[in-house]
């Protein structure tokens, strides 16, 4: 698994954790707990095609079958066909020979198309300050409210909050109310407000007090509507006015149940406000984010987290393999299959 | 919308559209196609299997071979087929008589559930002159009580709330005896949103149910969703037995293949379908109508429901005499470009137009080139908008600064509207008007 620490770059040691050693073992297999729990139903989907195809002969209808288990976990058609492709052509080769092989195959396969450079996420600045973007619901509020709590917990850093989603309906007490949780300040501007000049006092507030990190929360948005794409673009303009290499990361929250619309929604988002990394939430339904592979693939954008429940602490750096095995994992109780599998042995 | 599937299915079925024959090849290739399409467009596995399936085989049955034109055949099966997927005919909500009618809106997290019962609190209210309260019973989500109170009095609905300390079942409960008290036609209760997996969560909305024995059970749909839309719809069937749902986001340009997916596998029709960020950008779903969208064909209808909506018959009369008589002034222009403004994004209502879904392509229509007009407009005198020809250039130059545009801007509105005036003068005389000569002035 990743930790915290791999993730963000923060030019410092990490501070020691409070609760020790075992505290922290602790804490892992809390989150593996979790997080196996939440991919269960995810593994029983694919695992199920996986196992009753794959382990037999590697037929015509195997590849069929395969390409199924990918369409349905959201891949897309056509990663799912550069996959396919790719294993048809080794299995010609004779590279492959049996159904373990394939799924071996797969699973590196998928780790691989998950792989993207850059995906850590640089806090060497003061204050570094991180822009988070999306479509309506995705969970952006919620996603920050999680990072700001890591962010304090895990690497001991100062946050502060700016609710510039100043246009829905009580946007403002939502990040307010996880501000608390997380134990950070928030800088909040009326309902309705300018959100570039709510985004504006936040950075100058987090200049002023000496902050180690910046969050700034932006309304929802279709990535259609352009007008509001535009004022996304001038939000990032003032930011950059505050501090010119600024906004150090921005992120972008998919939801992972989104299917092929996902691919747009990076891509648009990319082209106005340079996002250079997503954050996938949602994952503890029943949905498998499949489309995170092919933004991978196609536009080179990492996933940097993933949301994994509603609890604050549900929020964790994104591993491709943990993600490609858990995904293909084939039996949900066998947890020596887990990457934690050091702990028990 | 739906535009880059109707482009898909425009595309894979263009040859066949215009060869006379169809040979099994011809079918193949085309299913293939529109297999793709549908697979992109987030449409269920099965669903498309089975779709394909049908019309593959209708499409190479005698009907259609021995049939003069076997390309409009096709796309006539499509129709057909994807029409009859969507839901056949409209579904209205079932009212109670006497007592409030009461709707459960659930959902998954973010699909957009306390923006929808807003939306429809005010639609009912609207269409129907219903008198309508919603019930906070979201308790999850922080703030989602002062979102409900905010978006539901903007609706001009009664909000019933009481905090966050009571249980869910129990406010629900307890708003209904408000409801019945306070003698309201309509009770929306808004849940939390909760996953389909989380049986906690489910079995406390199947309790919410039971309390309040709702007319209606809302399913609220986000139509970006992918081949998970399925597991969810089937989920919430088992646990609510949802009579329609809402899909919610549809002015994106995701391609909503969910609708399909969740209307074919559980057999509940689409009720409303959310499309903008504004309260009254809410309507209801035609599954008809949006099949003959799939396929290109425009939804003419819907455009020509919003234009009647908007427009004051007496005005367009008005309007007509003024254009014979030439005397069609800025001001006319202005009321003009109001009323067009009135009935949401131009984006959206171009895309109804038959044909020009596909032609508009990556084309972003900005609806702030028509503030800029209006502006511009605006800062004219009564004088200046009558006979735009006195406007000189120190007229020109204080017009720009008064709309804070440039004077090329102006010029070009003058000269366009000349052009136009041009155009109106031989549409009353009966001739066909030279559109180049407008297009070419921008």
């Amino acid at each position: 698994m990743r930790e915290w620490s791999e993730l963000f770059v923060t030019g410092r040691e990490a501070p020691a954790a409070e609760d020790g050693e075992n505290g922290g073992d602790e804490r892992k297999r809390g989150f593996f707990g979790r997080l196996r729990e939440n991919m269960t139903k995810t593994r029983q989907a694919l695992g199920a095609e996986l196992q009753a195809t794959m382990f037999e002969r590697l037929d015509d209808e195997a590849f069929e079958r395969l390409e199924e288990a990918l369409i349905y976990a959201d891949v897309g058609a056509r990663t799912t066909a550069s996959i396919v492709e790719r294993l048809e052509s080794e299995a010609g080769s004779g590279a492959l020979e049996t159904g373990e092989d394939l799924t071996r195959r797969l699973r590196e396969l998928l780790a691989e198309t998950a792989t993207v450079d850059n995906d850590t996420i640089d806090l060497r600045h003061s204050p570094a300050v991180i822009l988070v973007v999306g479509v309506n619901g995705t969970g952006k509020t919620t996603s920050i409210g999680k990072i700001a709590w890591h962010l304090q917990r895990e690497l001991g850093l100062s946050v502060l909050l700016g609710a510039g989603d100043t246009f829905r309906a009580a946007a403002g007490e939502q990040l307010e109310v996880w501000a608390e949780r997380a134990g950070c300040d928030i800088v909040r501007g009326a309902e309705g407000s300018d959100p570039a000049s709510v985004v504006f006092d936040t950075v100058e507030a987090g200049v002023a007090r000496g902050v180690d990190v910046v969050i700034c929360d932006t309304a929802g948005r279709l990535h259609t509507q352009q007008h509001l794409m535009q004022e996304l673009a001038k939000v990032r303009k003032v930011i950059e006015r505050k501090i010119p290499d600024a906004p150090h990361e921005t992120l972008l929250t998919i939801d992972a149940t989104t299917g092929q619309n996902g691919l747009r929604q990076a891509m648009l988002f990319r082209d106005v406000t340079d996002v250079n990394g997503i954050v996938l939430t949602k994952l503890d339904g029943t949905a498998k984010g499949g489309i995170a592979l092919a933004i991978a693939r196609e536009l080179r954008l990492p996933v940097k987290l993933i949301g994994i429940g509603e609890g604050i602490e549900d929020l964790r750096p994104f591993d491709p393999d943990d993600f490609a095995s858990a995904i293909l994992e084939d039996d949900p109780k066998d947890s020596a299959a887990m990457p934690d599998r050091s702990r028990e042995a | 919308m739906f535009d880059t599937l109707s482009d898909r299915l425009q595309e894979a079925l263009g040859d066949v559209r215009s060869r006379g024959k169809l040979t099994e090849d011809d079918v193949n290739k085309a299913m293939r196609q529109v297999r793709l399409a549908l697979l992109e467009a987030d449409v269920n596995f099965k669903v498309v299997k089975e779709f394909t399936a049908a019309v593959r085989a209708r499409a190479l049955g005698a009907e259609v071979l021995e049939s003069l034109n076997p390309g409009q055949q096709v796309v006539k099966i499509v129709s057909d087929e994807l029409t009859q997927l969507m839901g056949g005919s409209g579904r209205d909500l079932v009212f109670a008589r006497g007592g409030p009618t009461v709707i459960l809106m659930a959902g998954l997290q973010g699909s957009g559930k306390t923006t929808a019962c807003g939306k429809l609190a005010r639609h009912l209210r609207e269409e129907k002159s219903l008198d309508v309260a919603v019930a906070a019973c979201d308790l999850q989500r922080p703030a989602a009580v002062d979102q409900l109170v905010k978006v539901g009095s903007q609706a001009g609905a009664a909000v019933y709330e009481q905090g966050t300390s009571r249980s869910p079942v129990d406010v629900a409960e307890w708003a209904l005896g408000q409801a019945k008290a306070d003698r309201r036609d309509v009770l929306i209760i808004d849940t939390a949103g909760r996953l389909h997996v989380d049986e906690a969560l489910m079995s406390e909305l199947s309790e919410v149910k039971k309390r309040t024995k709702p007319h209606n059970v809302l399913l609220v749909v986000d139509a970006m969703t992918g081949q998970d839309a399925v597991n969810v719809a089937e989920a919430f069937a088992g646990a609510t037995a949802f009579d329609g749902a809402v899909l919610s986001k549809l002015d994106g340009d995701a391609r909503g293949g969910a609708a399909l997916s969740v209307k074919a596998l559980t057999g509940k029709p689409i009720l409303y379908a959310s499309t903008g960020e504004k309260l009254d950008a809410f309507e209801r779903f035609h599954p008809d109508r949006m099949a003959q969208r799939i396929l290109g064909m425009g939804d003419v209808m819907t455009l020509i429901e919003k234009a009647e909506s908007k427009m004051d018959e007496r005005q367009a009369a008005e309007l007509e005499r003024k254009i014979k008589k030439n005397q069609f002034t800025l001001d006319d222009f202005l009321d003009q470009l109001k009323q067009v403004r009135s009935m949401g994004p131009l984006q959206g209502l171009l895309k109804m137009i038959p044909g020009v879904g596909q032609q508009l392509g990556g084309l972003q229509v900005d609806d702030r080139e028509l503030d800029r007009l209006q502006a511009i407009i605006t800062s004219m005198t009564p004088e200046e908008r009558a006979n735009p020809k006195i406007i000189d250039g120190s007229r020109r130059r204080r017009i720009a600064r008064g709309s804070g545009t440039s004077v090329q801007a102006v010029s070009q509105l003058v000269k366009q509207f000349a052009q136009m005036q041009k155009m109106m003068r031989q549409l009353a005389k009966g001739q066909m008007p030279d559109l180049q000569g407008l297009a070419g002035g921008r």
